[in-house]
Protein backbone atom coordinates (compact mmCIF):
# COMPACT_ATOMS: atom_id res chain seq x y z
CA UNK A 1 0.00 0.00 0.00
CA UNK A 2 1.24 3.15 -0.80
CA UNK A 3 2.04 6.12 2.15
CA UNK A 4 -0.73 7.87 2.92
CA UNK A 5 -0.02 11.57 2.86
CA UNK A 6 -1.40 15.03 4.03
CA UNK A 7 -1.72 18.12 1.31
CA UNK A 8 -2.99 21.69 1.83
CA UNK A 9 -5.20 22.78 -1.24
CA UNK A 10 -5.89 26.15 -0.81
CA UNK A 11 -5.99 25.96 2.83
CA UNK A 12 -7.72 22.83 3.40
CA UNK A 13 -5.97 19.95 4.29
CA UNK A 14 -6.43 16.37 1.88
CA UNK A 15 -5.39 13.36 1.76
CA UNK A 16 -3.12 11.61 -0.66
CA UNK A 17 -0.79 9.15 -1.62
CA UNK A 18 2.72 8.59 -2.50
CA UNK A 19 3.82 8.97 -5.83
CA UNK A 20 0.55 10.45 -6.72
CA UNK A 21 1.04 13.68 -9.05
CA UNK A 22 -0.40 16.66 -7.88
CA UNK A 23 -2.46 17.05 -11.06
CA UNK A 24 -3.85 13.61 -10.02
CA UNK A 25 -4.27 14.58 -6.79
CA UNK A 26 -6.29 17.70 -7.42
CA UNK A 27 -8.71 15.83 -9.77
CA UNK A 28 -9.16 13.29 -6.28
CA UNK A 29 -10.15 16.13 -4.34
CA UNK A 30 -12.54 16.97 -6.65
CA UNK A 31 -11.16 20.34 -7.92
CA UNK A 32 -11.52 21.17 -11.70
CA UNK A 33 -10.41 24.40 -12.39
CA UNK A 34 -6.70 24.54 -11.24
CA UNK A 35 -5.87 28.04 -12.66
CA UNK A 36 -7.57 31.08 -14.63
CA UNK A 37 -6.45 31.60 -18.15
CA UNK A 38 -5.44 34.76 -19.14
CA UNK A 39 -8.80 34.85 -20.80
CA UNK A 40 -10.67 34.74 -17.71
CA UNK A 41 -11.17 30.51 -18.49
CA UNK A 42 -10.99 27.89 -16.21
CA UNK A 43 -8.47 25.34 -17.06
CA UNK A 44 -7.29 21.89 -15.74
CA UNK A 45 -4.72 19.35 -16.50
CA UNK A 46 -5.03 18.21 -19.64
CA UNK A 47 -2.15 16.35 -21.91
CA UNK A 48 -0.82 14.66 -18.43
CA UNK A 49 2.41 14.67 -19.79
CA UNK A 50 4.15 18.28 -18.98
CA UNK A 51 3.58 19.86 -22.74
CA UNK A 52 -0.20 21.46 -22.72
CA UNK A 53 1.03 23.95 -19.29
CA UNK A 54 -2.50 24.39 -18.90
CA UNK A 55 -2.54 22.55 -15.07
CA UNK A 56 -0.27 25.16 -13.52
CA UNK A 57 -0.52 25.34 -9.82
CA UNK A 58 1.12 27.52 -7.35
CA UNK A 59 3.48 25.32 -5.14
CA UNK A 60 4.74 25.84 -1.70
CA UNK A 61 5.10 29.92 -3.33
CA UNK A 62 6.17 29.27 -6.56
CA UNK A 63 3.94 29.97 -8.96
CA UNK A 64 3.20 27.95 -12.37
CA UNK A 65 4.43 24.63 -11.54
CA UNK A 66 3.13 21.89 -14.01
CA UNK A 67 1.03 19.85 -11.34
CA UNK A 68 1.16 16.94 -13.94
CA UNK A 69 4.89 16.70 -13.89
CA UNK A 70 5.42 17.10 -10.25
CA UNK A 71 4.29 14.72 -6.96
CA UNK A 72 2.48 15.10 -4.39
CA UNK A 73 5.15 15.67 -0.95
CA UNK A 74 3.95 15.10 2.47
CA UNK A 75 2.87 18.85 4.16
CA UNK A 76 2.97 20.27 0.01
CA UNK A 77 0.89 23.64 0.34
CA UNK A 78 -0.97 24.36 -3.41
CA UNK A 79 -3.00 26.93 -4.36
CA UNK A 80 -5.03 27.17 -7.71
CA UNK A 81 -6.67 29.92 -8.58
CA UNK B 1 7.89 51.80 -48.47
CA UNK B 2 10.04 48.79 -48.08
CA UNK B 3 9.44 46.61 -45.29
CA UNK B 4 7.03 47.47 -42.61
CA UNK B 5 8.95 46.58 -39.81
CA UNK B 6 8.48 49.53 -36.70
CA UNK B 7 11.02 51.68 -38.76
CA UNK B 8 9.20 51.02 -42.29
CA UNK B 9 5.70 51.63 -40.31
CA UNK B 10 7.08 54.60 -38.82
CA UNK B 11 8.22 55.95 -42.09
CA UNK B 12 5.05 55.74 -43.94
CA UNK B 13 2.79 56.48 -41.48
CA UNK B 14 4.60 60.01 -41.17
CA UNK B 15 5.18 60.41 -44.68
CA UNK B 16 1.34 59.33 -45.44
CA UNK B 17 0.24 62.29 -42.56
CA UNK B 18 2.78 64.61 -44.14
CA UNK B 19 0.31 64.49 -47.39
CA UNK B 20 2.32 61.54 -49.65
CA UNK B 21 0.58 58.66 -51.23
CA UNK B 22 2.43 55.65 -49.31
CA UNK B 23 2.63 51.94 -50.31
CA UNK B 24 4.08 49.43 -48.35
CA UNK B 25 5.44 46.82 -49.73
CA UNK B 26 6.20 43.57 -46.70
CA UNK B 27 7.37 40.24 -47.72
CA UNK B 28 5.93 38.74 -44.67
CA UNK B 29 1.75 39.02 -44.54
CA UNK B 30 1.68 40.94 -41.29
CA UNK B 31 3.46 44.05 -40.05
CA UNK B 32 6.94 43.61 -37.45
CA UNK B 33 7.36 40.58 -38.31
CA UNK B 34 11.24 40.50 -38.53
CA UNK B 35 13.63 42.34 -36.22
CA UNK B 36 10.81 44.38 -34.71
CA UNK B 37 9.33 40.69 -33.44
CA UNK B 38 12.74 40.18 -31.82
CA UNK B 39 13.51 43.29 -29.97
CA UNK B 40 12.79 43.71 -26.66
CA UNK B 41 10.72 46.85 -27.20
CA UNK B 42 12.94 48.98 -24.20
CA UNK B 43 12.48 52.55 -25.30
CA UNK B 44 15.57 54.01 -24.34
CA UNK B 45 17.64 57.43 -24.07
CA UNK B 46 21.21 56.15 -24.64
CA UNK B 47 24.46 58.71 -23.61
CA UNK B 48 27.08 56.52 -25.76
CA UNK B 49 27.55 59.39 -28.14
CA UNK B 50 25.64 63.36 -28.55
CA UNK B 51 24.19 61.82 -31.97
CA UNK B 52 23.19 59.13 -30.00
CA UNK B 53 21.48 61.08 -27.22
CA UNK B 54 19.88 63.66 -29.23
CA UNK B 55 18.22 60.68 -31.31
CA UNK B 56 17.12 58.56 -28.47
CA UNK B 57 15.76 61.26 -26.24
CA UNK B 58 13.88 63.16 -29.56
CA UNK B 59 12.27 59.43 -29.96
CA UNK B 60 11.31 58.84 -26.63
CA UNK B 61 9.72 62.43 -26.74
CA UNK B 62 7.71 61.45 -29.79
CA UNK B 63 6.50 57.74 -28.50
CA UNK B 64 5.22 59.77 -25.17
CA UNK B 65 2.56 61.44 -27.40
CA UNK B 66 2.26 58.26 -29.58
CA UNK B 67 1.51 56.53 -26.12
CA UNK B 68 -1.83 58.50 -25.51
CA UNK B 69 -3.30 56.60 -28.70
CA UNK B 70 -1.75 53.54 -28.71
CA UNK B 71 -3.96 50.71 -28.47
CA UNK B 72 -3.75 48.04 -25.02
CA UNK B 73 -2.36 45.30 -27.45
CA UNK B 74 0.71 47.69 -27.77
CA UNK B 75 1.40 47.41 -24.32
CA UNK B 76 3.23 50.53 -23.68
CA UNK B 77 4.21 50.63 -20.13
CA UNK B 78 5.79 53.81 -18.25
CA UNK B 79 7.97 51.65 -15.91
CA UNK B 80 11.72 53.71 -16.00
CA UNK B 81 14.74 51.53 -16.47
CA UNK B 82 17.27 51.33 -13.97
CA UNK B 83 21.10 50.51 -14.93
CA UNK B 84 22.51 48.08 -12.51
CA UNK B 85 25.49 49.42 -10.87
CA UNK B 86 27.79 45.88 -9.60
CA UNK B 87 30.55 47.49 -7.66
CA UNK B 88 32.73 50.58 -7.09
CA UNK B 89 34.01 51.31 -10.37
CA UNK B 90 30.44 50.99 -12.12
CA UNK B 91 28.84 53.47 -9.69
CA UNK B 92 31.50 56.04 -10.34
CA UNK B 93 29.98 55.29 -14.74
CA UNK B 94 26.29 55.71 -12.64
CA UNK B 95 27.64 59.34 -11.47
CA UNK B 96 28.99 60.28 -14.83
CA UNK B 97 25.72 59.17 -17.00
CA UNK B 98 23.84 61.29 -13.78
CA UNK B 99 25.94 64.30 -14.36
CA UNK B 100 25.12 63.69 -18.53
CA UNK B 101 21.62 63.11 -17.94
CA UNK B 102 21.65 65.95 -15.80
CA UNK B 103 23.05 68.34 -17.60
CA UNK B 104 20.60 67.53 -20.74
CA UNK B 105 17.44 67.78 -18.36
CA UNK B 106 16.49 63.95 -18.49
CA UNK B 107 15.07 63.12 -15.20
CA UNK B 108 17.74 60.49 -13.35
CA UNK B 109 18.11 59.74 -9.70
CA UNK B 110 21.03 57.44 -8.60
CA UNK B 111 19.95 54.98 -5.77
CA UNK B 112 21.98 53.70 -2.91
CA UNK B 113 22.91 49.54 -2.68
CA UNK B 114 19.61 50.03 -0.37
CA UNK B 115 17.46 51.64 -2.11
CA UNK B 116 18.17 49.73 -4.97
CA UNK B 117 17.19 46.41 -3.19
CA UNK B 118 13.77 48.22 -2.60
CA UNK B 119 13.20 49.06 -6.19
CA UNK B 120 13.53 45.65 -7.27
CA UNK B 121 14.19 42.85 -4.34
CA UNK B 122 14.45 40.27 -6.86
CA UNK B 123 18.30 40.82 -7.60
CA UNK B 124 20.56 40.00 -5.25
CA UNK B 125 21.90 41.04 -2.45
CA UNK B 126 25.13 43.54 -2.17
CA UNK B 127 24.85 45.23 -5.53
CA UNK B 128 26.49 48.77 -5.39
CA UNK B 129 23.79 50.81 -6.76
CA UNK B 130 21.57 51.80 -9.68
CA UNK B 131 21.13 54.98 -12.22
CA UNK B 132 16.74 55.22 -12.50
CA UNK B 133 15.81 56.94 -15.77
CA UNK B 134 12.05 57.07 -15.05
CA UNK B 135 11.38 58.60 -18.31
CA UNK B 136 12.30 55.21 -20.12
CA UNK B 137 9.19 52.94 -20.59
CA UNK B 138 8.53 49.40 -23.18
CA UNK B 139 6.16 48.34 -25.24
CA UNK B 140 5.27 45.67 -27.51
CA UNK B 141 7.00 46.30 -30.43
CA UNK B 142 5.33 44.33 -33.03
CA UNK B 143 1.87 45.74 -32.42
CA UNK B 144 3.31 48.87 -31.90
CA UNK B 145 4.40 48.37 -35.84
CA UNK B 146 0.80 47.19 -36.56
CA UNK B 147 -0.78 50.36 -35.25
CA UNK B 148 1.60 52.20 -37.32
CA UNK B 149 0.67 50.81 -40.47
CA UNK B 150 -2.95 50.58 -40.07
CA UNK B 151 -2.23 54.50 -39.10
CA UNK B 152 -0.62 54.92 -42.52
CA UNK B 153 -3.45 52.95 -44.65
CA UNK B 154 -5.78 54.96 -42.93
CA UNK B 155 -4.44 57.98 -44.15
CA UNK B 156 -4.41 56.46 -48.01
CA UNK B 157 -1.53 54.53 -47.53
CA UNK B 158 -1.71 50.92 -49.67
CA UNK B 159 -0.19 48.30 -47.63
CA UNK B 160 1.05 45.13 -49.93
CA UNK B 161 1.76 42.24 -47.32
CA UNK B 162 3.52 39.29 -49.02
CA UNK B 163 5.17 41.38 -51.39
CA UNK B 164 9.17 40.79 -51.30
CA UNK B 165 11.01 43.58 -53.67
CA UNK B 166 13.72 42.00 -55.45
CA UNK B 167 15.82 45.61 -56.97
CA UNK B 168 15.11 48.89 -56.40
CA UNK B 169 15.63 51.35 -58.54
CA UNK B 170 15.29 55.29 -59.09
CA UNK B 171 11.57 54.86 -60.89
CA UNK B 172 10.20 51.99 -58.53
CA UNK B 173 10.70 48.54 -57.47
CA UNK B 174 10.62 45.38 -58.82
CA UNK B 175 8.55 42.20 -56.95
CA UNK B 176 9.64 38.58 -56.69
CA UNK B 177 6.99 37.92 -59.48
CA UNK B 178 8.87 40.35 -61.65
CA UNK B 179 5.65 43.12 -61.42
CA UNK B 180 7.20 46.63 -61.42
CA UNK B 181 5.66 48.98 -58.96
CA UNK B 182 6.51 52.79 -60.21
CA UNK B 183 7.36 54.99 -57.16
CA UNK B 184 8.04 58.79 -57.13
CA UNK B 185 10.53 57.89 -53.79
CA UNK B 186 11.38 54.67 -52.19
CA UNK B 187 12.77 54.46 -49.35
CA UNK B 188 14.49 51.01 -48.10
CA UNK B 189 13.27 49.88 -44.62
CA UNK B 190 14.01 46.59 -44.57
CA UNK B 191 16.48 46.29 -41.45
CA UNK B 192 19.56 43.96 -41.69
CA UNK B 193 18.61 43.13 -44.68
CA UNK B 194 18.72 46.32 -46.54
CA UNK B 195 22.42 45.26 -47.69
CA UNK B 196 20.54 42.72 -50.14
CA UNK B 197 19.18 45.72 -51.99
CA UNK B 198 21.73 47.96 -51.28
CA UNK B 199 25.20 46.18 -51.33
CA UNK B 200 27.33 49.08 -50.61
CA UNK B 201 26.19 50.36 -47.23
CA UNK B 202 28.15 48.68 -44.35
CA UNK B 203 25.82 47.17 -42.17
CA UNK B 204 26.31 43.55 -40.36
CA UNK B 205 24.07 41.12 -38.51
CA UNK B 206 24.18 41.03 -35.21
CA UNK B 207 22.42 38.08 -33.98
CA UNK B 208 20.76 38.34 -30.28
CA UNK B 209 18.66 35.67 -28.30
CA UNK B 210 15.51 36.21 -26.00
CA UNK B 211 14.19 34.43 -23.77
CA UNK B 212 10.44 35.12 -21.94
CA UNK B 213 9.10 33.33 -18.87
CA UNK B 214 5.66 32.72 -17.57
CA UNK B 215 3.22 35.28 -15.86
CA UNK B 216 4.74 35.96 -12.87
CA UNK B 217 3.39 39.43 -11.80
CA UNK B 218 5.62 41.79 -9.98
CA UNK B 219 8.48 39.67 -10.13
CA UNK B 220 10.54 42.88 -11.77
CA UNK B 221 9.48 46.32 -11.81
CA UNK B 222 11.96 48.67 -14.12
CA UNK B 223 13.73 47.39 -17.38
CA UNK B 224 16.62 46.35 -15.73
CA UNK B 225 20.19 46.38 -17.41
CA UNK B 226 23.45 45.85 -15.97
CA UNK B 227 26.61 48.76 -17.10
CA UNK B 228 28.93 46.24 -18.12
CA UNK B 229 26.36 46.36 -20.84
CA UNK B 230 28.06 48.85 -22.79
CA UNK B 231 31.65 47.70 -22.62
CA UNK B 232 29.71 43.85 -24.24
CA UNK B 233 27.41 45.83 -26.39
CA UNK B 234 30.02 47.97 -27.91
CA UNK B 235 32.47 45.43 -28.52
CA UNK B 236 32.36 44.90 -32.12
CA UNK B 237 34.58 41.88 -32.64
CA UNK B 238 33.35 39.35 -29.20
CA UNK B 239 30.30 37.26 -28.48
CA UNK B 240 28.99 38.69 -25.49
CA UNK B 241 26.25 38.68 -22.98
CA UNK B 242 24.59 40.84 -20.05
CA UNK B 243 21.94 41.22 -17.84
CA UNK B 244 18.78 42.81 -19.53
CA UNK B 245 15.31 42.14 -18.07
CA UNK B 246 11.54 43.58 -18.96
CA UNK B 247 8.74 43.45 -17.30
CA UNK B 248 5.76 42.79 -19.50
CA UNK B 249 2.03 44.30 -18.78
CA UNK B 250 1.29 40.27 -18.78
CA UNK B 251 3.82 39.58 -15.80
CA UNK B 252 5.94 38.01 -18.13
CA UNK B 253 9.53 38.45 -17.66
CA UNK B 254 11.43 38.88 -21.02
CA UNK B 255 15.33 37.79 -20.57
CA UNK B 256 18.54 38.98 -22.65
CA UNK B 257 20.32 39.33 -24.47
CA UNK B 258 23.18 38.50 -26.47
CA UNK B 259 25.39 39.75 -29.34
CA UNK B 260 26.82 37.67 -32.45
CA UNK B 261 28.68 38.62 -35.23
CA UNK B 262 29.01 36.40 -38.18
CA UNK B 263 26.40 34.58 -37.71
CA UNK B 264 23.43 34.69 -40.43
CA UNK B 265 21.55 31.21 -39.14
CA UNK B 266 18.75 32.05 -36.93
CA UNK B 267 18.44 29.24 -35.14
CA UNK B 268 18.51 29.54 -31.26
CA UNK B 269 21.98 28.64 -30.02
CA UNK B 270 22.14 26.46 -26.51
CA UNK B 271 25.56 27.35 -25.45
CA UNK B 272 24.34 30.96 -26.20
CA UNK B 273 21.20 31.11 -24.08
CA UNK B 274 23.04 29.09 -21.45
CA UNK B 275 25.41 32.06 -20.76
CA UNK B 276 22.57 34.55 -20.97
CA UNK B 277 20.47 32.92 -18.43
CA UNK B 278 23.34 32.26 -16.55
CA UNK B 279 23.79 36.06 -16.56
CA UNK B 280 20.26 36.66 -15.57
CA UNK B 281 20.77 34.84 -12.76
CA UNK B 282 23.80 35.79 -11.86
CA UNK B 283 21.95 39.26 -11.07
CA UNK B 284 18.36 37.86 -10.05
CA UNK B 285 18.89 34.61 -8.90
CA UNK B 286 15.25 33.93 -8.26
CA UNK B 287 15.01 33.78 -12.10
CA UNK B 288 16.59 30.05 -12.02
CA UNK B 289 13.05 29.40 -10.14
CA UNK B 290 10.78 31.05 -13.10
CA UNK B 291 9.04 28.85 -16.01
CA UNK B 292 10.69 29.91 -19.15
CA UNK B 293 8.12 29.18 -22.30
CA UNK B 294 9.67 30.59 -25.05
CA UNK B 295 13.22 31.41 -26.41
CA UNK B 296 13.97 32.91 -30.12
CA UNK B 297 17.00 34.79 -32.01
CA UNK B 298 16.66 38.45 -34.04
CA UNK B 299 19.25 40.37 -35.90
CA UNK B 300 19.97 43.60 -35.62
CA UNK B 301 21.33 46.04 -38.52
CA UNK B 302 24.84 47.38 -37.52
CA UNK B 303 26.83 49.59 -38.70
CA UNK B 304 30.48 50.91 -37.90
CA UNK B 305 29.56 53.77 -35.57
CA UNK B 306 26.62 52.08 -33.72
CA UNK B 307 24.66 54.95 -35.53
CA UNK B 308 21.54 54.57 -38.06
CA UNK B 309 21.47 55.42 -41.72
CA UNK B 310 18.54 58.33 -42.32
CA UNK B 311 18.58 59.67 -45.66
CA UNK B 312 19.37 59.76 -49.37
CA UNK B 313 21.42 56.63 -50.04
CA UNK B 314 24.75 58.09 -51.51
CA UNK B 315 24.18 58.39 -55.10
CA UNK B 316 20.88 58.13 -55.99
CA UNK B 317 18.49 60.82 -55.84
CA UNK B 318 15.43 59.29 -55.47
CA UNK B 319 16.06 56.57 -53.07
CA UNK B 320 16.36 56.94 -49.75
CA UNK B 321 17.74 54.47 -46.52
CA UNK B 322 16.07 54.21 -43.14
CA UNK B 323 18.29 51.20 -41.59
CA UNK B 324 21.15 50.65 -39.12
CA UNK B 325 19.48 50.93 -36.02
CA UNK B 326 21.15 47.72 -34.23
CA UNK B 327 19.59 47.28 -30.79
CA UNK B 328 18.15 50.88 -30.87
CA UNK B 329 14.73 50.76 -33.90
CA UNK B 330 12.24 50.35 -31.58
CA UNK B 331 13.40 53.27 -29.61
CA UNK B 332 14.38 55.66 -32.84
CA UNK B 333 12.05 54.42 -35.12
CA UNK B 334 9.73 57.74 -34.77
CA UNK B 335 12.82 60.25 -34.24
CA UNK B 336 13.95 58.21 -37.80
CA UNK B 337 10.50 58.75 -39.85
CA UNK B 338 10.48 62.42 -38.31
CA UNK B 339 13.85 63.04 -39.50
CA UNK B 340 13.67 61.20 -43.24
CA UNK B 341 10.18 63.22 -43.52
CA UNK B 342 11.88 66.63 -43.20
CA UNK B 343 14.69 65.61 -45.40
CA UNK B 344 12.48 64.65 -48.20
CA UNK B 345 10.01 67.64 -47.79
CA UNK B 346 12.38 69.89 -46.82
CA UNK B 347 11.56 70.74 -43.58
CA UNK B 348 13.81 71.59 -40.67
CA UNK B 349 14.61 69.19 -38.17
CA UNK B 350 14.58 69.29 -34.22
CA UNK B 351 18.08 67.70 -34.24
CA UNK B 352 20.70 67.85 -36.58
CA UNK B 353 20.69 65.47 -39.33
CA UNK B 354 24.01 64.94 -40.41
CA UNK B 355 25.19 62.39 -38.14
CA UNK B 356 23.05 59.85 -39.35
CA UNK B 357 22.94 60.76 -43.15
CA UNK B 358 24.00 57.48 -44.95
CA UNK B 359 26.98 59.61 -47.32
CA UNK B 360 29.14 59.87 -43.73
CA UNK B 361 32.47 58.01 -44.35
CA UNK B 362 31.82 55.27 -42.37
CA UNK B 363 28.18 54.38 -43.69
CA UNK B 364 29.53 53.01 -47.41
CA UNK B 365 32.18 50.76 -48.05
CA UNK B 366 35.09 52.38 -49.44
C1 LIG C 1 17.42 40.47 -29.21
C2 LIG C 1 17.11 41.87 -29.62
C3 LIG C 1 16.70 42.79 -28.64
C4 LIG C 1 16.41 44.11 -29.00
N1 LIG C 1 15.97 44.97 -28.03
C5 LIG C 1 15.65 46.25 -28.37
C6 LIG C 1 15.17 47.16 -27.39
O1 LIG C 1 14.98 46.83 -26.22
N2 LIG C 1 14.91 48.45 -27.77
C7 LIG C 1 15.09 48.87 -29.05
O2 LIG C 1 14.86 50.04 -29.34
N3 LIG C 1 15.53 48.02 -30.01
C8 LIG C 1 15.81 46.73 -29.69
N4 LIG C 1 16.28 45.86 -30.66
C9 LIG C 1 16.50 46.38 -32.01
C10 LIG C 1 15.21 46.47 -32.79
O3 LIG C 1 14.50 45.26 -32.70
C11 LIG C 1 15.56 46.79 -34.26
O4 LIG C 1 16.46 47.85 -34.34
C12 LIG C 1 14.31 47.20 -35.01
O5 LIG C 1 13.28 46.24 -34.87
C13 LIG C 1 14.62 47.39 -36.49
O6 LIG C 1 13.40 47.64 -37.17
P1 LIG C 1 13.40 47.68 -38.74
O7 LIG C 1 12.03 48.09 -39.13
O8 LIG C 1 14.54 48.50 -39.22
O9 LIG C 1 13.74 46.19 -39.18
P2 LIG C 1 12.81 44.87 -39.18
O10 LIG C 1 11.92 44.82 -38.02
O11 LIG C 1 13.70 43.71 -39.45
O12 LIG C 1 11.86 45.13 -40.42
C14 LIG C 1 12.28 44.95 -41.73
C15 LIG C 1 11.07 44.45 -42.50
O13 LIG C 1 11.40 44.39 -43.86
C16 LIG C 1 10.89 43.20 -44.40
N5 LIG C 1 11.71 42.89 -45.55
C17 LIG C 1 13.02 42.51 -45.56
N6 LIG C 1 13.45 42.36 -46.83
C18 LIG C 1 12.39 42.62 -47.63
C19 LIG C 1 12.20 42.64 -49.05
N7 LIG C 1 13.21 42.36 -49.87
N8 LIG C 1 10.98 42.97 -49.53
C20 LIG C 1 9.93 43.27 -48.69
N9 LIG C 1 10.07 43.26 -47.35
C21 LIG C 1 11.27 42.96 -46.83
C22 LIG C 1 10.99 42.19 -43.28
O14 LIG C 1 10.08 41.14 -43.46
C23 LIG C 1 10.67 43.05 -42.07
O15 LIG C 1 9.28 43.05 -41.76
C24 LIG C 1 16.55 44.52 -30.34
C25 LIG C 1 16.93 43.61 -31.32
C26 LIG C 1 17.21 42.30 -30.96
C27 LIG C 1 17.60 41.33 -32.04
S1 LIG D 1 -1.48 18.66 -18.07
FE1 LIG D 1 -0.43 19.34 -19.84
S2 LIG D 1 1.40 20.12 -18.96
FE2 LIG D 1 0.39 19.33 -17.25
Amino acid sequence: MPENLTIEVNGCELPAKAGMSVAAALFQAGEFRFRISASGQPRAALCGMGICFECRVTIDGQANCRSCQILVRDGMVIRTS
Amino acid sequence: MVGAGIVGAACAKELAEAGLRVAICEQNGYAGGGATAAGMGHLAVMDDSDAQFALTSYSQSLWRELAQELPAEAEYLACGALWVAADEEELREVERKFRFYQNRNVPAEILDSKQLAEAEPNLRAGLAGGLLLTADSVCYPPCAAGYLTKRAAATGGNIFFGKKVTEVSESGVRLEDNTFLTAGLTVIATGAAAVRLAPEIDVHPRKGHLAITDRYPGFVRHQLIELGYLKNAHSTTADSVAFNVQPRVTGQILIGSSRQFGVEDAVAEGPMLSNMLARAIEYMPAIADLSTIRVWTGFRAATPDNLPLIGARPGYRRIYLATGHEGLGISTSLATASLLADEILGRDSAIPRSPYEPSRSVAVHA
